[in-house]
């Protein structure tokens, strides 16, 4: 237990952008939140004629872009990790000196799962309410500053649900259900042994081409995106969408056989990629 | 008990052989060198030896398969390969932090009195190092694990000649305190072989000689013959000969170092010189 911590602390060490990418990010959304927020008091002031769902929208709009831009990045850190977790140890040879320590294959490949599927959400969990934090502190200031009420604020965004939605969709969908897609980009990492990006999608588009040419359907390319993306109707993971604000939950998300056929499928994988982390030696 | 105990390992590399049935027995408490030329086999057998390379045949390495049981097997045995390299991100704290935090034999007190000898700060960075200066940092960290067994593939290459003497002369002191078992490969054989017990020539993926130091002393003799005298020294067969400065160099094998002293100065042939002879 204790090697498996060292071993995601490892990670951490390594690969700073897991940490880096997002606050830059923050600081990018407060940088343009103190910009907007010239204009801010008297977009709201007009919204509050309009009725009380337009000036709620005007209130949370920048709080739910933020959470948005965050989760990109987020999403864009965990590919480019996993891509090279378990390729680039063995391009810089590095390998050699992590195999001479007691930490076990296995160890080291679930410390490396554990940062797309739970480290990064958890870690952009933090970093949104930070930043959501902070923008209310500028707000409030900026509204005070013009004698404006800030009631009106703090009435009309939920900072508190807004916070719970955003655990529960990060922890959910790109942590739960986006486990196969890591899954699959970690065990292409420790496969490839030059262009894992290639590897990891050239197989996919193959399978869509075969399929298009041999039944003329796009069963495939419609599966991934019912799993990965949600459908409107019922199909694909529960009947969920991406769209963070809809009601979700997670005994929602575990009540859908996908899910169970989705990590049972990155758990495979993951299996994969430790016996050839076992195998593969220095590329 | 056999530290290390191989019967017909074999290694291939598509049509390359890389180890061509090696038998090999390494007692407890031995520091054997591994000597042979580039491309013999050295690295191949000493990544099986530690679980970094899969093999054909059989091989116990103080007990355990080496290949399926790696992170046991490193508890008790610290090696460098010969290609290894620390993370170029890792600061040195860190690589003493991991080392600390995953190795219950290790000994970060004496990680870092190595450390103090050298110019190696902790909070530099690997890739901010000179490459002798990471290689430093890297037998720091295997030396201050106290490993039943250490494998070191050509472990002092990009180092001073001071450091090097160092490094053997820690790796002795290490050895007569804890006895340990020391597998070493090297070009540097002259360097190595005052603190050697044992040597294994390894040539075409077999090894083609395996001697203790004492065996060699005992058995091979290096006679500086006159020129007068060498026809009548080269009718005792020697295994080989080169030129010397005003007299040849023959090299002898027999018990009996006494039938050679009456041909000129007799004396034990160096490593390296009898691995030219015996690859002849």
């Amino acid at each position: 237990m204790s090697n498996l911590i060292w071993a995601i602390r490892r990670e951490l060490w390594e690969n700073r952008s897991i940490y880096v990418a997002p606050l830059a990010v923050a600081g990018i959304i407060l940088a343009g939140f103190a910009v907007a927020l010239r204009g801010w008091p008297a977009r709201i002031q007009a919204a509050s004629v309009l009725g009380s769902s337009e000036l709620r929208e005007a209130v949370q709009q920048p709080y739910v872009v933020a959470a948005l831009m965050l989760m990109g990045i987020e999403i864009l850190v965990a590919i480019v990790y996993s891509l090279d977790a378990l390729y680039g140890e063995r391009r810089d040879r590095s390998i050699l000196f992590w195999k001479s320590m007691p930490v076990s294959d296995l160890n080291t490949v679930l410390a490396k799962a554990s940062i797309p599927i739970l480290v990064l959400p958890l870690v952009t969990f933090a970093v949104t309410m930070g930043t959501q934090g902070l923008m209310l502190v500028m707000g409030t200031a900026v509204l005070a500053a013009r004698g404006m009420s800030v009631g009106e604020l703090w009435g009309q965004l939920s900072l508190f649900e807004l916070s719970r939605i955003n655990l529960v969709h990060l922890v959910t969908f790109h942590g739960i259900l986006w486990a196969p897609l890591y899954a699959w980009l970690l065990l292409v990492s420790a496969w490839a042994t030059r262009a894992p990006f290639l590897w990891a999608v050239l197989p996919l588009v193959a399978v869509g081409i075969a399929e298009r040419i041999a039944f003329d359907s796009a069963r495939f390319a419609l599966l991934l995106r019912n799993y990965f993306l949600g459908s409107p109707g019922a199909a694909g993971a529960g009947g969920m969408t991406m769209d963070m604000l809809a009601p979700h939950s997670l005994v929602h998300l575990l009540a859908s056989p996908d899910i169970w056929l989705g990590l049972t499928a990155a758990a495979a994988m993951l299996f994969g990629a430790v016996r050839l982390r076992h195998v593969r030696g220095v590329i | 008990m056999a530290y290390i105990e191989a019967h017909g390992l074999r290694k291939t590399y598509g049509a390359t052989v890389a180890l061509d049935g090696i038998d090999l027995q390494i007692a407890e408490g031995r520091i054997v060198g591994l000597i042979g030329p580039n491309g013999a086999g050295k690295s191949t057998a000493l990544n099986a030896i530690v679980g970094l390379t899969s093999y054909e045949g059989q091989l116990r390495v103080i007990g355990r398969d080496p290949w399926t049981e790696r992170e046991h097997l490193v508890r008790d045995v610290s090696f460098i390969s010969d290609v290894s390299v620390l993370p170029r991100w890792m600061r040195v704290s860190q690589a003493l932090d991991f080392a600390a935090g995953t190795h219950p034999r290790f000994n970060r007190a004496k990680a870092q009195s190595f450390l103090e000898k050298t110019s190696i700060k902790p909070a530099s960075r690997v890739r901010e190092l000179s490459k002798g200066m990471a290689t430093q940092l890297h037998l720091a960290i295997v030396m201050a694990i106290d490993a039943r067994l250490v494998v070191l593939d050509e472990p002092t290459l990009g180092l001073d000649l001071i450091y090097r003497k160092q490094f053997y002369d820690a790796l002795l002191d290490d050895y007569f305190e804890q006895n340990r078992t020391v597998i070493l490969a090297t070009h540097q054989v002259e360097e190595v072989q005052h603190v050697l017990t044992d040597v294994l020539y390894i040539h075409h993926g077999r090894i083609i000689f395996n001697r203790t130091m004492d065996e060699i002393e005992a058995q091979f003799h290096e006679v500086l013959v006159h020129p007068d005298r060498l026809a009548a020294a080269r009718a005792l067969t020697p295994i080989a000969e080169r030129p010397g400065v005003g007299h040849g160099i023959l090299l002898f094998e027999g018990r009996d170092r006494q039938r050679f002293a009456s041909l000129g100065e007799v004396r034990t042939p160096s490593v390296a010189d009898l691995f030219l002879a015996v690859v002849k």
